[in-house]
């Protein structure tokens, strides 16, 4: 007797909705054959037998919600032929063998109910909506306002985006709007920017950020410096997106953050969002910017909802940070997806007595350094959260512009939360303890703070 | 219809030469294709629960390509390849125990758990990896061809590719370099039909990748790359090619991929009649299985027998893979320079 198990079939799945049986009890299974269909958040998807069999029990019945990943969905007699049809040859089994223990991350950061965001207008009904669908919805409201506005890359439109961030628009925008690109990042991204110089706006996606370090000679020898090359003559409006940072044991070619790469070139708007509020407004801006502008989303980030302001014509400026929550005791400064694990400290410190503020930085070139300045005249302390590597990076620069501005306000040297200085490992345990984290962050408060 | 397509050309491929076909040879190309295949489907089942992470692209019904080239593979020949790579690292013949405890992330992976799935290598195997970025591995493919034809040492570089990856820039800048400088360089392109979602005729002006290197004068061939015989002879001439100071070559492998390009993978880009089209009527086990009886090489017992050895193998690995432990925290910080000599 074999168990058949609800799979997970992404490192973020812990449960999905069983939409269909294909087989029914009495069936004979080979490896490889469909035997149901079950649906997540991104998609439906097939799940195949990988052991033979009969089928002799189901389970789970069809339409079931919530099924847990691991969970026994259905029974089949006979696959169990896999090992214990030759038990001679199997090895001798250890003493009660326990598989060895793994490390599981700790559960998402649940962004805390907070009171009705002030920035948010007053009149507006706001909804619940995705980072994904907020980034959707404003590259389709900027596309209906604006005919020169055009997606491109890889599965952005047949495919409805990798990460499903391009979901409705080749429907509503047809295949000379939407297109899908070969994998040419460098040819592509290019080819956005040439056509950026004829007057078109491009959005230009890359599957991840990872893959622009193939199309970065374009992004920055000839987006971002050609206006100034050509005397004012040339401009360049176009923005390059995609996920940033790391995703979830995809190791190390493919968890790379960028942030502090891009902010660093004269010629470039980087912004890089935390909730979807600000992914809305802020890509609106983007796209409605005359400059090459570089928006750098986070994976893990794309399925969480937010309020977001419905109805209205919702833009968020570029080049200003947002206090997300306010204190008197230490400034944190952080951005992305950092952001969710500085109000979690937050709230662990205040727990302690130390009345933390978060300031998101947003825009990370140009940086809005007053607001950090400002917040760290009030406080007097300074932690700053990345998620990429330290040396060099926007910590570094946070710490030198709060220096330059404010060394007399400081009671204590700033601290730096970032990643360890190693390529990002795989293995489960070792990317925890590389990434910045709560306790990492609470630890750094607590060190500024001399507690 | 890409299918369609495969099924016509691969007629043209040249004809089985079935007189050398020696039995032990045969039967160890079927157990290696084996071995990869059951290593894959349970690397999807321990992928389902929840034991392996990120991504994980299985090798299911491409298995004759790594076995055909691997059989005219001398030692010191190099092979590389981009992220779909456990089939090639068995057919090298690394350690299937250490394969299955890299993808579960454990300190004795073939890369102490730091790599993962994509990222593998022996330099014992002759693997040079194991490679994320699409199209990287080309240029770097072709670096072992140069080093080869630098030490004259007379070895061939086997740099993998799939057709997506035939679209990067850099395959061109390489090709060039290699036909200008000689170098020993077998290019096998697996072309599985798709990239992610995306078919061949949706991405690419000439669907005809052999002939990709025509403008730079390298020779190409198109094989039916679910023959693993075909596979072999091909690879065998364009090695010799190679070999003898001729320069690089070009094969165009027409496979299929059964799976999803990773794990969580809609498959909304294909019809299941496809796929089960392809596995019905062109998978290269079962071919070699027909082959194997028809050359009256292996009776049915024979070839169970082997199955039953390869589930073994493949379960004493998943086992390896769960009850190894995690990497010491402190190899966090190791492999990150090497100390300069002084
Ligand atoms: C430079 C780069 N761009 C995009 C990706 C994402 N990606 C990974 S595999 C893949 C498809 C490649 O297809 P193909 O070369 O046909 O190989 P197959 O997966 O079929 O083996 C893409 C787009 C990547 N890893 N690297
Ligand atoms: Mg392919």
């Amino acid at each position: 007797m074999t168990d058949v198990l609800m799979p997970a079939l992404s490192p973020t799945m812990e449960e999905g909705t069983l939409a269909k049986w294909h087989v029914k009890v009495g069936d004979t299974v080979r490896s490889g054959d469909v035997i149901a269909e079950i649906e997540t958040d991104k998609a439906t998807m097939e799940v195949e037998a990988v052991d033979e069999g009969v089928i002799t029990e189901i389970l789970v019945p069809e339409g079931a919600e919530e099924v847990k990943v691991n969970t026994t969905i259905a029974r089949l007699n006979g696959g169990a032929a896999q090992t214990k049809t030759e038990p001679a040859a199997a090895p001798e089994p250890a003493a009660a063998p326990t598989p060895a223990p793994v490390a599981t991350p700790p559960a998402a950061v649940a962004p805390a109910a907070a009171p009705r965001d002030p920035e948010l207008p007053a009149g507006a009904t706001l909804s619940r909506v995705t980072v994904r669908d907020a980034l959707r919805d404003a590259m389709a409201e900027e596309m209906r306002r604006d005919e020169r506005v055009f997606l491109m890359g890889e599965e952005v439109a047949q495919y409805q985006g990798a990460y499903k961030v391009s979901r409705g628009l080749l429907e509503e925008f047809g295949e000379r709007r939407v297109i899908d690109t070969p994998i040419t990042e460098h040819g592509f991204a290019g080819l956005g920017v040439g056509a950026a110089m004829a007057g078109l706006k491009p959005i230009v996606e890359f599957m991840t950020w990872n893959f622009a370090m193939q199309a970065i000679d374009q992004i920055i020898n000839s987006a971002a410096k050609t206006l100034y090359m050509s005397g004012g003559q040339i401009r360049c409006s176009v923005v390059f997106r995609g996920p940033n940072g790391a995703a979830s044991r995809v190791g190390a070619q493919h968890s790379q953050d960028y942030s502090n790469w891009y902010a660093h070139v004269p010629g470039l708007k980087v912004v890089a969002p935390y909730d979807a509020a600000d992914a809305k407004g802020l890509l609106k801006a983007a796209i409605r910017d005359p400059n090459p502008v570089v928006f750098l989303e986070h994976e893990m980030l794309y399925g969480t909802e937010f309020d977001v302001p419905a109805d209205i014509d919702w833009v968020v400026p570029i080049g200003k940070a947002k206090i997300r929550r306010e204190g008197s005791g230490v400034t944190i400064t952080a951005h992305a997806r950092m952001v969710g694990l500085a109000l979690a400290a937050a709230e662990q410190l205040a727990a302690e007595g130390i009345d933390a503020e978060v300031v998101d930085l947003r825009t990370l070139r140009p940086l809005d350094h007053e607001t950090i300045v400002q917040s760290v005249m009030k406080t007097n302390r300074l932690v700053s959260v990345e998620e990429g590597w330290g040396p060099m990076g926007v910590g570094a620069e946070v710490v030198a512009r709060v220096i330059e501005h404010a060394f007399d306000y400081l009671d204590a040297p700033p601290v730096r939360v970032c990643q360890e200085d190693v390529p990002l490992p795989y293995a489960a345990n070792l990317e925890l303890l590389s990434l910045p984290s709560v306790d990492k962050i609470v630890a750094a408060a607590r060190a500024v703070s001399y507690r | 219809m890409a299918r369609a397509r495969a099924a016509e050309k691969t007629k043209s491929t040249p004809a089985k030469p079935g007189h050398n076909a020696d039995r032990d040879e045969l039967l160890g190309y079927y157990r290696s294709m084996l071995l990869i295949r059951r290593f894959e489907e349970r690397a999807g089942q321990l992928y389902g629960m929840g034991l392996i992470g990120g991504f994980c692209h299985l090798y299911i019904g491409q298995e004759a390509i790594a076995v055909g080239v691997q059989a005219v593979k001398e030692s010191g020949d190099s092979v590389i390849t981009g992220y779909r790579d456990h089939g090639h690292m068995l057919a090298c013949g690394m350690d299937p125990n250490e394969v299955m405890a890299e993808l579960t992330g454990r300190a004795t992976g073939a890369s102490k758990g730091k790599g993962g799935s994509m990222h593998m290598f022996s330099t014992a195997s002759d693997f040079y990896g194991g490679h994320g970025i699409v199209g990287a591995q080309v240029s770097l493919g072709t670096g072992l061809a140069f080093a080869n034809r630098y030490k004259s040492n007379g070895k061939v570089s086997f740099t993998y590719f799939g057709d997506g990856a035939a679209n990067q820039g850099q395959v061109y800048e390489s090709f060039n370099m290699a036909e200008l400088w000689r170098l020993p360089v077998v290019y096998v392109i697996e072309n599985n039909q798709y990239a992610m979602g995306t078919s061949i005729e949706r991405s690419s002006a000439e669907t005809d990748l052999y002939k990709r290197g025509l403008s730079f004068r390298i020779p190409g061939e198109e094989v039916d790359g679910m023959d693993v015989e075909a596979v072999r002879d091909a690879a065998s001439r364009a090695a010799a090619h190679a070999r003898s100071g001729k320069g690089p070559y070009i094969l165009e492998m027409m496979t299929y991929r059964y799976r999803g390009h990773s794990m969580s993978d809609p498959a909304k880009y294909r019809t299941r009649e496809e796929v089960d089209q392809v596995r019905k009527t062109r998978d290269p086990i079962e071919h070699l299985e027909h082959r194997l009886s028809e050359l009256g090489f292996a009776d049915e017992a024979a070839l169970k027998a082997i199955d039953a050895d390869v589930k073994r193998i493949v379960a004493d690995a998943a086992e390896f893979a769960r009850m190894s432990p995690e990497p010491d925290p402190a190899a966090l910080y190791t492999d990150v320079y090497l100390e300069a000599a002084q």
